[in-house]
């Protein structure tokens, strides 16, 4: 492969930064960016709408919502409760909260679309039971601007003077730690395997397999 | 582990390799790409200097966007119209087949892979758009990718994914009258949960499946990802192949026909296999089933009661309490006489020739209500122009029905089709999401399209049975 379509992966062992809580269980990526946002070619600007019809009446003035107070406004680990991200595949959904500012959501549970989308972004999705999450998303309340570190190797979560377990998907864990989660590169050096695997398919038509490069 | 089960098999016969992540990386046998999902991805092959892989194995349409009214080019909105340049522009420099609609061909995906043979039993099939699920109604193996697996796709032919287990739903028993695979559906979403699927493929089987047509077949698939489950599939059989053989790509190339059968017949689940779990549904004891939620699994069937908040698991209690004051319905009362404003026949659930049949017999001889807003929007040009042939638009048209273009439409909004304020709408659709149908107070009601014409003719809820007798007596 030629080194001008390699692209630097950065490895996601570790994530910090104050939190946000979003409480609610199975909120869909339709609330996450409503779908007249997505009349865009590309990601850029995402950011401004994410969860906007949570955050703004039909006249456009903020309503009670996390993403709308100040203290939350540095805040880069939101943390979730269960069912996060269900519904639309979209990825504009972890695009416009990574254009937000976020870096990595804890949860009870994530849907599996979205989690997929995070990890494609280097976003780390990691989980813990009902209770655990509910009492972070209080701490996080009551201490907006203190540090929330995610170990995501160890699968650790350290927050004030409390140390959680929680657990990250094998695959994503592995992804996100040896710096992998940029799954095109990776594959496209397998070209030739891809290529004679397409060959044994009897439903492949010879002249839809393209030459070895 | 499951063993020897449609999925085992073809996932098998596409793994290319294991990854290093531990994820194994499949070849995609067909890769469908619409207007809304792929640009980025092809923003992203751009960047970095890659091509298009196998262009001949992507098909692209376009449906979302499109508008369902006055379709010449440019299109009124901008935003709609950069979509479709951009799309054009992409598939012509990568020479991907595209659906457009000057072609007689274009509709919404999940419609128009069926229609035109390219979804097959035993292919891998993904698309940037979740409800790639409805393709295993062939046994496909379909699922719904990101934006970035998209673009994975489109530079390699493959994706990496996890292998996931296989839950068996054996339906069996006979349908009622009124009641048909959409119920079926929503039944199984409301039992088992809209995360119920996470981690697992649906295979459906049993005598209620085998009885269905390739429409019934691709409504329960379609909405496996409501339930949680990635894909969904059914075995493939002689209803399956029959459909096939009737397809562009069959009736151009019979010889392939012959050829590809017995590969089909190989990847059909043994007698033998091995489930990670069986659930087991009685097709009989199901009535129509409505939602009376924000989420697909929030259904009951239309004389049943709506269930209390705390009736039901805990962690489903406060979902249940916003959605109910969403919808403004009360617990014990049924969702039969909730009053409609809208009445939305389509989607790539429910808006295939028959469903337009059943609907059509139930307004045949009456006139939409005059508080009632009611169109059909077919899920492709061809479903359209079949439909027009045999007078189903006359007899929509007759009764008050809008008679629209091909299109994603009022199934999200993304058009100008879209509910305004609180209206509430009956739809065969999938989504009950708040905000789904483009107004955030907007109130969705899903339901079978038999279902859609009843409420479209009385203003409100219906159970379809009622107006089914009295058409008999
Ligand atoms: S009809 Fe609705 S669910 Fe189907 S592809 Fe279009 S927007 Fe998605």
């Amino acid at each position: 492969m030629s080194g001008s379509d390699e692209v630097e992966i950065p490895e996601v062992d570790y994530v910090s930064g104050s939190g946000i809580p979003v409480r609610g269980n199975d909120i869909d990526t339709d609330q996450i960016i409503p779908a007249r946002f997505m009349k865009v070619v590309t990601f850029d600007g995402l950011g401004e709408f994410a969860f906007f019809d949570l955050r703004f009446d039909d006249d456009d003035n903020p309503k009670d919502h996390p993403m709308n107070e100040d203290r939350f406004q540095n805040s880069s680990v939101m943390v979730v409760n269960s069912n996060f991200g269900c519904g639309s595949s979209r990825e504009h959904a972890p695009q416009a909260l990574m254009r937000w500012g976020i870096d990595a959501i804890i949860g009870e549970s994530f849907a599996e679309i979205f989690a997929g989308n995070c990890l494609a972004l280097g976003i780390p999705t990691v989980t813990a039971d009902s209770e655990t999450i509910q009492e972070l998303q209080d701490w996080v309340d009551e201490h907006p601007d203190e540090e929330i570190e995610i170990d995501v190797e160890a699968e650790e979560v350290t927050y004030g003077d409390t140390t959680i377990d929680v657990t990250v998907d094998e695959a994503q864990r592995k992804a996100l730690v040896d710096g992998v989660w940029d799954t095109t590169a990776l594959m496209k050096s397998n070209a030739d395997a891809v290529r004679e695997k397409a060959k044994e398919l009897p439903y492949v038509d010879d002249e839809a397999i393209p030459e070895a490069e | 582990m499951s063993e020897g089960t449609l999925y085992d098999k073809v996932w098998d016969r596409h793994k290319v390799t294991t990854l290093p992540t531990g994820q194994d990386q499949l070849f995609i046998g067909l890769h469908l790409i619409h207007e809304v999902t792929s640009p980025q991805a092809f923003g992203m092959l751009r960047e970095r200097d890659l091509e298009v892989a196998y262009p001949k194995l992507t098909h692209a349409t376009v449906d979302h966007i499109v508008p369902t009214a006055d379709q010449s080019r440019p299109y009124e909105e901008d935003a709609a119209e950069e979509m479709m340049s951009e799309l054009e522009e992409n598939v012509r420099e990568a020479g991907i087949e595209f659906s457009d609609p000057t072609t007689g061909d274009q509709g919404i995906v999940h419609v128009i892979g069926p229609e035109q043979g390219l979804t097959q039993p035993g292919k891998t099939i993904v698309c940037g758009d979740s409800h790639t699920s409805t393709h295993g109604a062939f046994g496909a193996l379909a699922f719904g990718i990101g934006t970035s697996q998209i673009r994975d796709v489109l530079a390699t032919g493959t994706v990496a994914m996890e292998k996931q287990k296989v839950r068996k739903i054996q339906v069996d028993g006979e349908l009622g009258e009124g009641v048909e695979a959409k119920d079926i559906i929503l039944e199984i979403i409301r039992r088992l949960g809209t995360e119920g699927g996470v981690g697992y493929v649906y295979e459906y089987a049993g005598e209620a499946i085998e009885n269905l047509n390739m429409e019934g077949r691709m409504s329960i698939c379609n909405m496996s990802i409501e339930g949680g489950a990635r894909a969904g599939y059914v075995n493939p059989d002689e209803t399956t192949y029959e459909w096939l053989k009737a397809t562009d790509y069959f009736q151009e190339n019979p010889e392939k026909f012959d050829e590809l059968k017995p590969y089909w017949e190989s990847i059909a689940s043994d007698e033998d296999a091995e489930y990670d779990d069986v659930v087991h549904i009685d097709a009989s004891e199901l009535e129509p089933v409505v939602t009376w939620g924000t989420t697909p699994g929030q259904g009951v069937g239309v004389t049943e009661p709506i269930p209390a908040p705390e009736e039901l698991p805990a962690e489903k209690q406060d979902t249940a309490r916003r959605a109910q004051e969403h919808m403004r319905v009360e617990p014990g009362e049924t969702m039969e006489g909730y009053d409609i404003d809208v009445a939305f026949l389509g989607s790539c659930t429910n808006a295939r020739l028959p469903d337009l049949r059943r609907a059509a017999e139930i307004i045949e001889g009456r006139q939409v209500d005059d508080d009632v807003r009611a169109m059909v929007v077919p899920g492709s040009q061809r479903v359209q122009h079949a439909a027009e042939e045999e007078g189903l638009k006359d007899t929509f048209e007759e009764a008050g029905f809008e008679w629209r273009n091909a299109g994603c439409s009022m199934c999200l909004g993304m058009n100008e089709d879209q509910l305004e304020g609180d209206e509430a709408s009956a739809s065969s659709s999938n989504r009950n999401f708040v905000g789904r149908q483009g107004s955030k107070e907007g109130r969705t009601v899903l339901m079978n399209p038999q279902m859609v014409a009843a409420a479209a003719v009385t203003g409100e809820v219906t159970d379809v049975r009622d107006l089914q007798e009295v058409t008999v007596a």
